[in-house]
């Protein structure tokens, strides 16, 4: 007993400040890309050819956070001249054309439905299901659990069952082997329920795109509603979508 | 005995010319030889050249083995006098369609046609998408009832199929059925732009992206002779055991949880977020991806870098020692903990389990002891092994391994590391060769193997997850133990589904 004590004061107070506060990442953390217009021409191809994701769109010097491992090849071959990620976390969208960007991102508060807002804003219970995720996006959701985040507090929950679920929060590409028990669990949540897409893999089929394996992107099985970018997200992405978007 | 197989070195390039090429007879009773004498298959698959399949197998005595032979179409089953084939054997009849004649238990591994367009060995024909098309393994007797669990399961994890047989709640034998990750990333790899293999074989599996993602490293700079600096060695060993720390802590944690003492669930669980935090300071990510390229790392570790981890370190590392105390102090957590699902020795052999599993039924085997590579070559790396086989010593190996890894970390950020940073670059593998690389993932041996063509083209890229190995264990730690110790089970040995289904 007297350990148990000691180890509990010895662990002390954890859970953060965040939204009330605002919190700084580390230097090196990647988050919402930022693009310099007026980079040269040559430059910018340069970093279309070298992505790997294929995620920057050239003509229209943008870059497209659903299809964007956040791997910094572009930063670092522009050295921030076309591309910079800064250190902002806060990059979910409600529309998928959002995610195409230069750099600014609509308000995800004031783009979220409203009905969604007043149905589920007191008490939302998610049901997660990781279709050929790879686990890096499975446990940056299952950390918001943990005491540094504490989930629970704002009246969220991961619940066992779809059935008592509002909402399906999905990772993944989809495997084709997956496809039918995704589909057999949004069937089983209740309506009106909400899809939220978590990573690059479910956006768009992330690193695993173009294989026959996968689905390149959830949004061409199920209506999504709220799209998370990342690989993976870091976990205040995912919080910060959530409050955000059915607060 | 006497063997034909070639020794070559872990990451250590091979023209493929030198790799004896035996008659499919003489590989085959050489193969069985070395691992019926106490070898272990660290890789056994088939690729297509010049319009037939072949076979290539490497193996792991107290050297490193390889040779390869022409495939037949069917084989008598290595499976049934020699165990450690088994899963392997399975495998080349999913990728290839190949026969092994009389396998003890042949059934698809992920369930996908295979890459010939040969007749489905299987029975197959993959109009349904689910890998359940199959007549699981039942047990008859009046009493016998049967308990279906997945593929989606209660909490936030990767699907995976358990099916149990029970008399009441005793577990008379789990199958495990996976598949439904499958990605198809072994076909990727080989088609692909270079400049998308480091980002796919990081998401291998994302809990291990690092292990992966030095096997990958490490044979690209073996094909195209570079060799990273010192500094980026010290960094990549960070790295690495950053992510063992992680996860080994994140267990500790859960398998506290599921014997229901919260306290040291809560703490874990929040000190593995700051060893993820450690590798996010180091990278920019929590998982380590986008660390290691093939040529060294991405970032350096500047003076403040390593004040930083220091003191952060300094900081976690009375904590975690009190919690693990705490853990390991509790009666009625040793209570569950205890003759809990016990593998014994000889089963873990037959099985080949790898890593923390392993060492947990006594079989010592660690990457970074046998076959080290990167700064491991420089470290003493304590043989850890203990021989009860349970939950006990399964929790109690990673408990060993988190403090190891913390002094090992702390003792490579005492002097100031420099290294060059690699920036993009066009490689151009070596024609007609062949590389392994092994790496002590946190779940054990990591490996990958390549094989390029006559203009440096890769023409096989084969993956191998410790989970590959481990899977059987947890099926084998069932039987006879209670059904609701599945989940305590389950966690001590936290396999990755992805990393298995590829």
């Amino acid at each position: 007993m007297i350990k148990t004590l000691q180890n509990r004061f010895e662990q002390g107070y954890r859970t953060s400040r965040y939204p009330k506060e605002p919190i700084q990442l580390p230097e090196r953390y990647r988050g919402r890309p930022q693009i310099v217009p007026d980079a040269p021409t040559e430059l910018v191809a340069r970093c279309a050819a070298a992505c790997p994701q294929e995620a920057i769109n050239a003509e229209s010097r943008r870059i497209d956070m659903g299809r964007c491992v956040f791997c910094g090849t572009c930063e670092r071959l522009s050295e921030g001249r076309f591309v910079a990620f800064t250190q902002d976390f806060e990059i979910a969208t409600a529309q998928k054309e959002d995610l195409l960007t230069d750099g600014s991102l609509p308000a995800l508060a004031n783009h979220a439905k409203q009905h969604f807002k007043k149905l589920f804003g007191r008490s939302l219970q998610l049901r997660q299901v990781s279709a050929a995720g790879c686990n890096a996006c499975e446990a940056d959701l299952n950390v918001l659990a943990t005491p540094f985040f504490d989930l629970a507090r704002f009246g969220i929950n991961f619940v066992a069952s779809p059935r008592h679920a509002d909402a399906i929060v999905v990772t993944g590409p989809i495997s084709r082997n997956m496809k039918t028990a995704l589909l057999q669990t949004y069937e089983a949540v209740p309506a009106p329920k909400v899809v939220i897409a978590v990573g690059s893999c479910t956006l768009s089929g992330g690193p695993f795109q173009g294989s026959p394996e996968i689905t390149e992107g959830l949004d061409q099985l199920l209506p999504v509603d709220l799209f998370i970018p990342g690989c993976p997200p870091h976990p205040l992405t995912n919080l910060h979508a959530f409050l955000s978007f059915f607060k | 005995m006497q063997t034909e197989f070639l020794e070559i070195g872990n990451g250590k390039a091979v023209a493929r010319d030198r790799i004896p090429h035996l008659s499919f007879d003489d590989f085959r009773v050489q193969a069985m030889g070395l691992v019926e004498g106490g070898g272990k298959v660290v890789q056994y698959f088939a690729y297509e050249e010049g319009g037939g399949i072949k076979l290539l197998a490497v193996l792991r005595t107290d050297r490193l083995l390889v040779a390869g032979c022409d495939a037949p179409e069917a084989y008598p089953s290595m499976s049934l006098a020699c165990e450690p084939f088994h899963l392997f054997e399975r495998e080349l009849a999913e990728q290839f369609a190949i026969r092994p004649e009389g396998h003890p238990w042949l059934k698809m591994v992920r369930y996908h046609p295979n890459y010939r367009g040969r007749e489905d060995i299987f029975g197959n024909d993959y109009t349904q998408d689910i890998p359940g098309n199959y007549d699981y393994y039942a047990v008859d007797g009046e009493e016998v009832h049967e308990v279906a669990v997945g593929p989606v399961h209660a909490g936030v994890i990767e699907p995976g199929h358990f099916r149990f047989n029970c008399i009441g709640e005793r577990v008379l034998h789990l199958e495990i059925q996976l598949g439904y990750q499958h990605r198809g990333v072994e076909q990727l790899l080989m088609n692909v732009d270079a400049r998308r293999l480091p980002i796919i074989t990081e998401g291998i599996a994302g809990d291990t992206a690092v292990g992966h993602g030095l096997c990958y490293a490490q044979a690209i700079e073996a094909l195209t002779d570079t060799t990273p600096d010192a500094g980026a060695r010290i960094i990549r060993t960070i790295g690495l055991e950053l992510e063992r720390l992680a996860n080994h802590v994140g267990d500790l944690g859960a398998l506290s949880g599921d014997v229901a003492f919260l306290p040291p669930a809560n703490y874990c669980g929040r000190m593995r977020g700051d060893f993820l935090n450690m590798s996010l300071w180091l990278c920019g990510n929590r998982f380590g991806k986008g660390l290691v390229r093939p040529g060294g790392v991405r970032f350096p570790m500047t003076d403040v870098d390593r004040e930083t981890l220091s003191g952060r370190l300094d900081e976690l590392k009375p904590q975690v020692r009190h919690t693990i105390e705490l853990l390991f102090g509790t009666p009625s957590v040793r209570a569950r903990f205890e003759d809990c699902g016990a593998v014994s020795t000889d089963d873990a052999h037959k099985l080949g389990l790898v890593g923390p599993a392993g060492r947990a039924c006594g079989i010592a085997y660690d990457v970074r002891r046998d076959f080290p590579t990167e700064h491991y070559t420089q470290l003493d790396i304590p043989e850890n092994a203990k021989p009860t086989g349970d939950v006990y010593a399964r929790a109690r190996m990673r408990a060993d391994e988190v403090l190891q890894s913390m002094d090992i970390i702390e003792s490579l950020l005492q002097a100031p590391v420099s290294t060059q940073c690699v920036l993009p670059v066009d490689l151009k593998p070596a024609s007609s060769a062949m590389v392994v690389t092994l790496n002590e993932g946190w779940r054990g041996e990591v490996s990958h193997c390549v094989l390029t063509g006559a203009d440096g083209q890769i023409v096989r890229y084969k993956v191998k997850d410790p989970s590959f190995h481990n899977w059987n264990g947890l099926a084998m730690s069932l039987r006879d133990t209670g059904i609701s110790d599945f989940p305590l089970n389950n966690k001590s040995f936290n396999l990755s589904y992805c990393g298995f289904d590829l």
